[in-house]
């Protein structure tokens, strides 16, 4: 430990920085930095020091002597601006020269980039309702982005349907199998435990009515009108739409989008058209696939645990079905399907040039996407209810 | 008519009082300026003074908030979008990362433009395709997909596929942002050899001093506190004219006669 003694006899002795008003002139206080300053330890504070030099009228000036100083760091550095603010608010000019020459080039450089970080530092005073009021117009913003997205992805399929638009066939046919066979094992999966937990879940009332055999029936209706495609959509949402995102994603990033726009080739007919044609291709194909399956795990708890016959099940669900509740699946996984590349598309093309841009535009798509695919939902279900079918 | 084709010929960019803003804050203001035929036009300035922003207010990516950019006398921003493509085609744009396409093979990023604008036939196009990749030193890589080559290497397949349709007018991005020494002065070269022999009009958009001093016919200086352009002249004579401060800090950085302190 350093014991450094001030030559002021005012002052006790220090072992740490220490600052304190010493001799003065007419206009002119010398200002005393001593000791060790070291980060961590405590040190006086700029008003402090200013505050025990008296009355400071008539001083315009403020002189350093730093004869004593031990050893500094960056504590000393921090001090300093703080007092030569302080310095400047009560009209008194501070004259580095008797600082360290280290301190010295230190605080010249950090008031030559002072002015540009005020600069980038948020206004203060934001209350609750600006907050409000700015993420209210964000959203405002966004939703008409995405009519706009919407619309100019309309309009790309006008223009596919008249056989003036352009992609790259390899790209379609890259989507399509990442989308569809690829998606097959994990499909089959989840509709096979969905069929299964229908068919526990059916049992278990039917069993008290001795009515077992139309688990059938449970089982195969909610299976082809709700979650064979609901299931399959959320699956898809997750693992192609979230794939859509974070590859768009990269490609904005990456300025691929604009090499895209600036040769004056429409990103949305190159990019976003193959995958909505690819997903509404799919969607129905792997649902037609997910029902299947799921009816398949219904009859295996069926069969092997409620003394049904596998003839007796398929007939009971052959009875059950419709066209019609096929139809509707169908038609959902459609729509779904199309959900799924808009969300995943948009959320990508809208991506951030920051490295965590891809990240976040791949949440908010499938955030949006799985959203939007419920509220489909509900609305179809108010739609067949009105219908009766 | 005639006298302002003339013009548009000998200039075949120029821009005027150019304005570009973000959500409302203006990044850009009163910026005008002519391009001469064939030469090659730098535009400097230091980080956040808005170079990039003014690139892409010219290649059309981003439509200023006033002001026009005229390519041979047609204002890009007002006319039709067929002829706005029409002019897209006869431009090159080399982007600060490559942007090359990564999901195809370096033939294939150079073959779409290709394929998109031109009738030729695949053999026709692959004969080409080769071509420019030989131009630029990257024979025999055809089949690789970017992610598989260098970063200098992804900048001079990024200029082969810039230079597919054999633009007028091609615009660099910071050529030399994220290459080593010797790899900035090769692609330096390859600019100024572009100028010789395809009298291509070169626009660049960098901080790279050396760069700036070894390429440069005409430069403008953008200012990042004033957010406009403080100077419009050949480098070296900026140099040694430019009573503005900002531009002769700019130009002597690094020089030992004037190195500030630190």
């Amino acid at each position: 430990m350093h014991e450094n003694k001030m030559a002021d006899t005012e002052n006790k002795p220090v072992i740490f920085g220490s600052a304190s008003p010493g001799r003065r002139g007419e206009d002119t206080i010398l200002i005393r930095v001593a000791g060790i300053w070291r980060m961590g330890e405590p040190l006086p504070g700029a008003q402090d020091v200013l505050d025990r030099a008296g009355d400071l009228s008539g001083i315009r000036h403020a002189v350093f002597d730093a004869s004593e100083i031990v050893s500094w760091d960056s504590s000393l550095a921090t001090f300093l601006a703080a007092f030569f603010r302080e310095c400047e608010r009560r009209g008194i000019q501070a004259d580095p020269q008797g600082l360290p020459p280290g301190v010295q080039r230190l605080l010249r450089l950090a008031a030559a980039f002072g002015g540009r970080m005020d600069a980038k530092r948020p206004e203060p005073g934001r209350t609750f309702l600006d907050l409000a009021g700015e993420r209210s117009i964000d959203f405002s913003r966004s939703f008409f982005d995405l009519l706009e997205f919407i619309g100019s992805a309309a309009l790309s399929l006008a223009r596919l349907a008249r056989g003036r638009a352009r992609f790259r066939l390899t790209e379609l046919v890259h989507v399509l199998q990442q989308s569809g066979p690829n998606a097959l094992p994990i499909i089959f999966l989840i509709s096979a435990l969905v069929g299964v937990i229908l068919a526990f879940v059916g049992a278990v009332q039917l069993k008290m009515f001795e009515a077992q055999v139309y688990i059938a029936d449970v089982v195969g209706i909610a299976m082809a009108r709700e979650m064979g495609p609901m299931m399959t959509a959320i699956i898809m949402m997750g693992r192609t739409g979230a794939a859509f995102a974070a590859h768009l994603g990269t490609m904005e990033t990456n300025e691929e989008i604009d090499a895209f726009r600036t040769w004056g080739i429409d990103p949305m007919e190159f990019l976003v058209l193959p995958r909505m044609i690819a997903l509404v291709v799919m969607m129905p194909l792997l649902t037609i696939y997910a029902d299947l399956i799921g009816i398949l795990g219904g009859a295996l708890v069926g069969v092997s645990m409620f003394d049904l016959s596998l003839p007796q099940y398929l007939d009971q669900t052959r009875a059950a079905l419709t066209l019609t509740q096929f139809g509707i699946g169908l038609s959902k996984s459609i729509v779904f399907g199309i959900i799924i590349a808009i969300s995943g598309c948009f959320y990508g093309m809208r991506c951030g040039r920051s490295a965590s841009a891809v990240g976040e535009a791949t949440t908010r798509s499938v955030v949006a996407g799985i959203v939007f695919i419920v509220v489909a939902d509900g609305v179809f279900a108010v739609i067949t209810n009105a219908l009766w079918i | 008519m005639n006298k302002d084709m003339n013009r548009g010929r000998e200039h075949p960019i120029s821009v005027h009082d150019v304005t570009v803003s973000y959500d409302g804050t203006t990044v850009l203001s009163d910026i005008g300026f002519q391009v001469r035929q064939g030469e090659i036009f730098v535009v400097m300035g230091g980080s956040g003074s808005g170079k990039s922003t003014l690139m892409k207010a010219m290649v059309g990516l981003l439509q200023p908030a006033r002001g026009r950019v005229l390519y041979d006398g047609t204002s890009f921003w007002e006319t039709k979008p067929d002829v706005r493509r029409h002019i897209l085609r006869h431009i090159g744009v080399l982007y600060q990362r490559g942007a090359l396409w990564s999901s195809m093979t370096l033939a294939e990023n150079v073959a779409l433009p290709l394929e998109e604008f031109t009738g030729l036939k695949s053999g026709e196009i692959r004969d080409l395709v080769s071509f420019k990749l030989s131009l630029v030193g990257l024979s025999g890589f055809e089949n690789s997909y970017p992610s598989e080559i260098s970063g200098g290497m992804m900048k001079r397949a990024a200029l082969a596929r810039a230079m597919a349709l054999d633009p007028e007018i091609l615009f660099f991005d910071e050529p030399s942002a994220g290459l080593d020494p010797v790899s900035a002065r090769l692609l330096d070269e390859l600019i100024l050899e572009l100028r010789e022999n395809l009298h291509t009009t070169i626009v660049v958009i960098t901080h790279d001093l050396e760069s700036i001093f070894t390429i440069a016919d005409t430069s403008i200086f953008l200012d990042s506190a004033d957010r406009t352009m403080i100077a419009w002249g050949n480098p070296r004579v900026l140099l040694e004219q430019s009573e503005d401060p900002r531009v002769r800090r700019f130009l002597t950085r690094g020089r030992p006669e004037s190195t500030p302190e630190g």
